[in-house]
Parts: C-alpha cells; sequence; structure tokens
C-alpha cells in the first residue's frame, strides 16, 4: 500500500459568508496522478491552494506529506518547500533572466551555491527542452515556453508533490500541446501529481483518478474510463456534455 | 460571383510612398498636418525664436564681460552683468567657508563624483562594493573633510558652510537618507501587524500634513525646547532630519504605489516556491515595484533638490540664499545684477534637476529593454 501524500479530512472553507469548500475528503497516494475539473467557481483552485497554504482552511485537518497545514509558519514553510506549483498566469518573475528564475529558491531556500543551481537549472530547462532561453527574460518568450519555465523552475525545487492550477487556460491553441507533452514526461516519471484542467484528453492519457466539483463538494471521482464511460451523477453528465463536444 | 479564393502569386513588398516617410514624412504628419496644426507650428515657432533670441540678446550681445565694480553694469542699455558672477562665484560655491581650506569641499566633492559616475553606469561591475563606498564609508570620509577636527584638519563649524556644498549636503543626505526610510514606511503601511500599519499610517500623513517650512521653523526654533539642557544638535544636521523625514513620507507613497503594482501572484510563486515572506519581498516584489516607481521616485528627489532652498527661512546660506544675500552688496549695484544672479540660480538648478530626469528616463528604458513585460 503506497503512503498517502496528501489527505484532506472534512475540511471546510469560507470566503466572507460564501462556503468555498465543503466537507472535502480525499486521500491522494503517493505517485498517483489527479484531474479535477469542473465548472468555473466550483472551488477546483482553492482546494489546491489549500495544499500549499496560499489559501487557508477553517475548518477540518489538511496533512501534506506527514505534515499538519495549520498556523506554523515553519511546517507551512517545509510544506513549500516539497510541494511545486505551476499557476494558470505563469507568475514568472519578469525582472530575473530564466535562469535566474529558476535558481532563485534553491539558493535561497536550500542555500544551495549558486554554481550547482546553475547546474541543477540547465538540467531541468533541459528537461522541459528550452535550455537556449536560459539568458532571456521571461517577457521575451512565448506563452507556452514561459509556462513550461515555470514547470522546470518548481522542479528545481525537487519536490514530491506537483500542483497545477489550469496549466493550459492561458494558452495560444496551438501552444497547449508542448505544455501537456511536458506534463505527460513528468507524469510518467511518478510524479505525484494534481491538476486542475479541463484538458480531458489529458485527464484519460495520464490520471489515476478524475475529480468533479460542483459548488465546492467533490461531486465524483472515479478512474477515466469510468469517469468518462460511465457518469453516475446528473451534474457529472451534464458538465461532461457541455465540454465533450 | 465565386466564394472560392486561392492565391497564386504572393503581392509584391513595397516601400512606402514617397512624403510619408522619413524626415519630411515626419514633418507633415506631426508639424503640418492640417490647416490649424500648420498656423500653430508657425505660431509657436515665433514665440519660441522671440524668446529665445531676448535671453541671447540679454545675456551675449548686450551682457557685460569684464569690470571690476558697478560702474562697468550700471551702463546705458546693459544686459547682464557678468563680472559680478566672476566675483562671487567662489562664495556661491563655498559659502563662508575658510578661503584656505577650500580644497577640503572640492576634494571631498571629486572623491563623490569619481564614485558615482561608475556607479550610474550599468556596464561597470562590482556595484555591491561601490555601494558600500558611497553609502557608508563615503559620508563618513566626506563629512571629516567638510567639518574636521580629525588629522590636522581644522575644524570648521557647520554654520559657515554655504552656498551650492550646502545644496549639495542637504540634497544628498536627504535623498540618502529618505530612500531607505521611504521603503521601510511603504513596507511598514502594508504591514499585516496592525501596530506597525498604524504607526507608519501615522507617521507618513503627519509629515504629508505639514508644509515643508513649517517642518524647518520647528526643527530649528521649537526642537531644542524639548532637548534637555546643554544638549544641542547642529542646526544644519536638524534642517537635513527635517527635510529627510519630509522627503520620506512622499518616498513612503511613491514606493507604496509601486508596491500595489506588482501583481499578487508574483507574491503566491514566491511563497509556493518556499521563499519566506521577507525573502519574497526583498527578492521579488520590491525590485519590481522599484523599477515601477522610478519616475515617481526621482520626481521626488528632484523636489527634494529644489526644496533645500527653503533652508533659507533658517538662516541656512544654500546656493539661492548666498547669491540672494550677494545682491545687496553696493559695490555691485546695478539694474541687472539681480537678474544676472538669479539668471545663474536658474541654470543651475536646471542643469541638476534635468541631469537626474534624463537619468531615470534612461535607467526606465534600460529596464524595458531587458524584457519586462
Amino acid at each position: 500500500m503506497p503512503q498517502t501524500a496528501v489527505q484532506f479530512i472534512g475540511v471546510n472553507k469560507w470566503f466572507g459568508s460564501f462556503h468555498v469548500l465543503r466537507d472535502i475528503n480525499l486521500d491522494v497516494a503517493q505517485g498517483e496522478r489527479i484531474v479535477i475539473c469542473g465548472p468555473s467557481g466550483s472551488g477546483k483552485s482553492t482546494l489546491i491552494r489549500c495544499i500549499n497554504r496560499l489559501e487557508q482552511h477553517q475548518e477540518g485537518r489538511i496533512i501534506v506529506d506527514g505534515i499538519e497545514i495549520n498556523d506554523d509558519v515553519k511546517a507551512i514553510e517545509e510544506v513549500r518547500r516539497d510541494v511545486g506549483m505551476v499557476f494558470q498566469h505563469f507568475n514568472l518573475f519578469p525582472h530575473l533572466t530564466v535562469l535566474e528564475n529558476c535558481t532563485l529558491a534553491p539558493i535561497w531556500v536550500r542555500k544551495m551555491p549558486k554554481r550547482e543551481a546553475d547546474a541543477l537549472a540547465m538540467k531541468f530547462l533541459e528537461r522541459v527542452r528550452i535550455p537556449e532561453q536560459a539568458h532571456k527574460y521571461p517577457g521575451q518568450l512565448s506563452g507556452g515556453q514561459q509556462q513550461r519555465v515555470a514547470i522546470a523552475r518548481a522542479l528545481c525545487m525537487t519536490p514530491k508533490i506537483m500542483l497545477f492550477d489550469e496549466p493550459t487556460s492561458a494558452l495560444d491553441p496551438e501552444m497547449v500541446k508542448e505544455v501537456l507533452d511536458t506534463m505527460v514526461t513528468l507524469a510518467s516519471e511518478g510524479m505525484t501529481m494534481l491538476v486542475v484542467t479541463h484538458e480531458m484528453g489529458f485527464a484519460r492519457q495520464v490520471a489515476d483518478r478524475v475529480i468533479f466539483m460542483d459548488q465546492g463538494q467533490i461531486v465524483e471521482m472515479n478512474a477515466p474510463e469510468a469517469f468518462f464511460g460511465n457518469p453516475r451523477n446528473e451534474r457529472t453528465r451534464l458538465f461532461l456534455s457541455q465540454i465533450l463536444r | 460571383m465565386s466564394i472560392a479564393y486561392v492565391r497564386e502569386r504572393d503581392a509584391p513588398l513595397r516601400p512606402p510612398p514617397a512624403g510619408t516617410a522619413g524626415a519630411l514624412g515626419w514633418l507633415r504628419e506631426n508639424l503640418f498636418s492640417s490647416l490649424g496644426n500648420s498656423l500653430l507650428t508657425v505660431l509657436l515657432a515665433l514665440v519660441i525664436g522671440y524668446l529665445g533670441w531676448s535671453v541671447l540678446d540679454w545675456a551675449v550681445l548686450r551682457g557685460v564681460w569684464t569690470g571690476v565694480d558697478r560702474a562697468a553694469c550700471a551702463i546705458d542699455n546693459a544686459g547682464a552683468c557678468w563680472p559680478f558672477v566672476w566675483e562671487k562665484f567662489p562664495q556661491w560655491i563655498f559659502g563662508f567657508y575658510p578661503i584656505a581650506e577650500r580644497w577640503r569641499p572640492v576634494t571631498a566633492f571629486l572623491i563623490g563624483a569619481a564614485a558615482l559616475v561608475p556607479m550610474l553606469m550599468p556596464g561597470v561591475g562590482a556595484k555591491k562594493w561601490n555601494a558600500l563606498f558611497l553609502l557608508v564609508v563615503y559620508p563618513v570620509i566626506a563629512f571629516e573633510l567638510l567639518a574636521g577636527g580629525l588629522f590636522g584638519l581644522s575644524e570648521v563649524e557647520t554654520t559657515s558652510w554655504g552656498g551650492l556644498t550646502v545644496t549639495l549636503v542637504v540634497a544628498i543626505t536627504g535623498i540618502v537618507f529618505s530612500l531607505p526610510l521611504g521603503i521601510l514606511l511603504a513596507l511598514g503601511r502594508q504591514s499585516e501587524l496592525p501596530i506597525i500599519r498604524s504607526a507608519s499610517i501615522a507617521f507618513i500623513e503627519l509629515w504629508r500634513g505639514v508644509p515643508l517650512v513649517t517642518v524647518l521653523f520647528m526643527a530649528s526654533v521649537m526642537l531644542p525646547l524639548f532637548l534637555p539642557n546643554g544638549v544641542s544638535l547642529d542646526k544644519l544636521m536638524r534642517a537635513i532630519v527635517g527635510l529627510s523625514l519630509f522627503a520620506s513620507a512622499y518616498m513612503a507613497e511613491a514606493v507604496r504605489g509601486g508596491l500595489q503594482a506588482v501583481a499578487k501572484g508574483q507574491t503566491e510563486a514566491g511563497l509556493a516556491l518556499g521563499l519566506s515572506r521577507w525573502q519574497t519581498t526583498r527578492k521579488i516584489v520590491l525590485p519590481q515595484a522599484l523599477r515601477i516607481s522610478i519616475p515617481n521616485i526621482v520626481g521626488i528627489f528632484i523636489g527634494l533638490f529644489k526644496d533645500t532652498t527653503l533652508v533659507l527661512v533658517v538662516s541656512i546660506y544654500d546656493f539661492l540664499g548666498i547669491i540672494n544675500a550677494g545682491l545687496q552688496d553696493s559695490k555691485w549695484a546695478a539694474p541687472q545684477t539681480a537678474n544676472t544672479g538669479y539668471f545663474v540660480a536658474a541654470l543651475v538648478y536646471f542643469i541638476f534637476c534635468f541631469a537626474m530626469s534624463r537619468y531615470a528616463l534612461f535607467t526606465e528604458r534600460r529596464l524595458e529593454q531587458m524584457g519586462r513585460r
């Protein structure tokens, strides 16, 4: 039985009086690939942002790699070191070169010597197939390239878990594939991944489990064949009929 | 008509039609694009030409260039009285600094310039050491040179400092203190700790709500009343502190604008990588915020440079103050003496402020070329 990477136990969260996450219970095993989908505003992003405490939950427990997420700043920083995140809008640091984007955290958080960090960054930039852009600034890259840099930047911290928050939603259509390919490679190497996305092809190809969320709740959760072949909840069926044309 | 179309040959790439590109095109588009604009162009050209000619005529053609006293300048139809400037200029630069010791401010100025020039040139390396020298070592050297007291240098009271020396001392220390203080205040204003936030807001609003003249009067007249007996702070020092605190409040607001313009995702990305809040601020948010604020920060520098003239109200004779004082000299009483003095003052202040402004523009362009989105 593989160890648990992320565990949600009865988690509830509110934005003001708006109940954004309702009774979330979820166990993610190590090495498991999970795709989360659902209509906008259903709480998908909030769910994965709770894992590295970019959002605070008010009720229930979240345990990441054996560490409980609460007000303890040290514990949160420890979790963040081991959890990589890729954002919809890349959030690369525009004032730093691609290489500096990748080495910033290894140097300042892991206290790695600069030379070593550079070598590590180049290794991951090669993995996402853009080593030649290392000395450019993010603004000089295309959206797809920027998102691949963002993935390399996260990987430079050698995370145990990767979170993807709609990584292809802000991309021009012709650039979606290069980012998805990078993610597929990552998945094939056994990374634990939680991916919020509407790319159902990716879900079929890579996911161990697909989760459908609506109005802050996990409505349905299943292996991809069963999820797409035989959705059981009415809301899941409606959602799938809308996005799979 | 068919709806299908297939291009078989590419349309040729051609240069633009004559008269729409190049110098002629620029003129036509920008100065003579319509009858109204053409009239405006001609009218303004006439006004500018007239003003330019008047200044040239007054300063150069009718200007008096040689002489030893008012007799040379007090003639009919005389322009600028330059001999007055030649005679007074050393005093305008050094104030009442002892003549035998004037090499000291000159040395201090030269060392400063020698350290500042490489600092301002992007291509020159070792910025960290350069900055350390300028901000830590240099002030000590400069103060020692100016004030004396050690190494056999005779002591020179700040009351005998004056002229451009004082203007530069006040402006530079003001700039050097107000920027870091302003950054701290701006960060304090955004702090999650209510006490720090309220204190920063109170400080900023207090100084922004008081005219600078009041601040200077307070610093020079009221402050000594609150200090214990026997403790006295140098008057120049008090004026500098007042001006720095005043400028730092404005600086804080300029930096805050920059901080707010940095997208929230930047902080999130930093935190998600495991950086601490302070590291995220220092390495990610602040560098971007400062770049955004450069125009406003330099605006405040320029304002501060010009505001140094207000130290006159607490009888410190800065550049403008000492020019003004020199005009009372009956030896040079002539119709154009005052105009000449103020003309030089305006020119000198303009040169300093314009240089700052251009350098800021240069920096902005350079940072933009670095591929800022």
